[in-house]
């Protein structure tokens, strides 16, 4: 059987993170290629349902990041979103969602390597985890697999 | 409640609002919640330890507000749920008169909602011995014995939303599970779809819950999803203080520190 390659869903900010990852690219730095970078204007518009919705749609696990505290572009975004992840965070472990699968962090747009190692270590714990079987059966993924084509 | 009748028939008949919002005898050994226009309507008005259901559900909704000046016979947590949609601008002094009733069962009458925040903020909002409990029970599982819990218990739920009408914070005219486009909550119970809708429901309400347990009174299924939200004031209380509604409008989850402390962000 082939080795599992986890889906990594990456949730970023336009103004630190997607940079970051950026210049990660530019730097021709490599890290695993299992993550789908969404780009959003700010963490404050990361909606926890989003997450939620990365896992219905059969993410094996979740990176969540965005610009330093002090260092957002709409000054007060980030943390607001860091009060609502630690919010977040608590219902997810008080209702058994696996809060190992979701990875917050901060990436300014300076730091490249940070960000293909906040991926490396994600892709390797999430790979040791193994898929997120526990959601996806009560998601009935595989069914919707299909629809989707 | 002589005090409290003789005390809405004044209010009626001096036009000093146009209705009062009490408990009368409901069918079976159940109240219900009486709205009274009339000064003979006011005899029916009654208060007791049935009378759980919490009133402040009523005083965002369209048809009340529009009748003019509302009165409320108002419990504790009646109370906390008013100061907490003042502080939203959902209730003010022009349209709201508390009629308080205290623990000890006596009336008290409020000039206004200052006045009402200085009495709710003499008592502690505290969970009870039976929930503590469970919270406790809970929270000794692993993840994957919780995460079955939640799932099992929830399962059932067929979304009547119950729980979303029986809130006083529930008052948005549009809620998440109605939007369509996108489809954030599946329409059908489904067991993932009804553990989405009830995270949903709790993260709305975290730091806004005041505990009044309604959700849990009125869920005919008696699903214990208060639990949910009781968890989330206790997480609240831990990461950022003790909380109480006040009306100065600093809800929890509109606000922040720049030093708020977590562990888990790399």
């Amino acid at each position: 059987m082939a080795e599992f390659e986890p889906k990594i869903v990456a949730f970023v900010c336009n103004w630190c993170t997607y940079a970051g990852a950026d210049l990660t690219g530019t730097s021709r730095i490599k890290y695993a290629s299992n993550v789908r970078i969404i780009r959003f204007p700010c963490t404050g518009r990361i909606d926890y349902m989003l997450l939620l919705k990365a896992f219905d749609e059969g993410a094996d696990g979740i990176i969540v990041s965005g610009c330093h505290p002090n260092d957002c572009h709409y000054t007060s975004g980030n943390f607001h979103a860091r009060r609502r992840w630690i919010m977040f965070r608590s219902l997810c472990d008080f209702t058994g969602i696996d809060t190992e699968r979701i990875k917050f962090s901060w990436v300014s747009a300076a730091e490249g390597a940070k960000w293909a190692e906040i991926v490396n270590t994600t892709v390797a714990s999430i790979r040791e985890l193994g898929p997120y079987t526990d959601y996806k059966k009560v998601a009935k993924y595989p069914e919707k697999e299909v629809i989707h084509g | 409640m002589v005090d409290l009748i003789k005390r809405a028939k004044e209010l009626l008949e001096s036009s000093a609002v146009k209705v009062v919002i009490g408990y009368e005898q409901g069918t079976g050994n159940k109240t219900r919640a009486l709205f009274v226009e009339k000064t003979e309507d006011a005899d029916k008005l009654i208060f007791d330890s049935r009378c759980i259901q919490n009133l402040a559900a009523y005083v965002t909704k369209k048809e009340v507000k529009e009748k003019g000046k509302m009165a409320i016979a108002a419990t504790l947590p009646v109370m906390r749920s008013i100061i907490q949609l003042a502080s939203e601008f959902q209730v003010n002094d022009n349209n709201l008169l508390v009629l308080g009733i205290t623990p000890e069962s006596n009336l008290i009458e409020f000039a206004n909602l200052v006045e009402v925040e200085t009495f709710v903020h003499q008592y502690q909002i505290e969970i009870d011995a039976r929930n503590k409990e469970m919270l406790d029970k809970l929270a000794k599982m692993t993840s994957a014995e919780r995460w079955k819990f939640w799932v099992d218990e929830l399962a059932p739920c067929f979304k009547c939303y119950a729980c979303r009408a029986a809130c006083p914070m529930c008052y948005c005219s549009r809620c998440t599970v109605d939007f369509n486009q996108p489809q954030w909550i599946p329409v059908p119970s489904t067991e993932l779809g009804n553990l989405e809708w009830h995270i949903m429901r709790a993260m709305h309400l975290t730091g806004r819950c005041i505990d009044c347990d309604a959700c849990y009174n009125a869920c005919p299924l008696s699903i214990p999803i208060n639990l949910l939200t009781k968890r989330m004031l206790v997480d609240a209380k831990e990461h950022f203080g003790n909380y109480q509604p006040s009306l100065k409008g600093d809800n929890l989850m509109s606000t922040y520190k720049p030093d708020d402390k977590e562990n888990f962000i790399q």
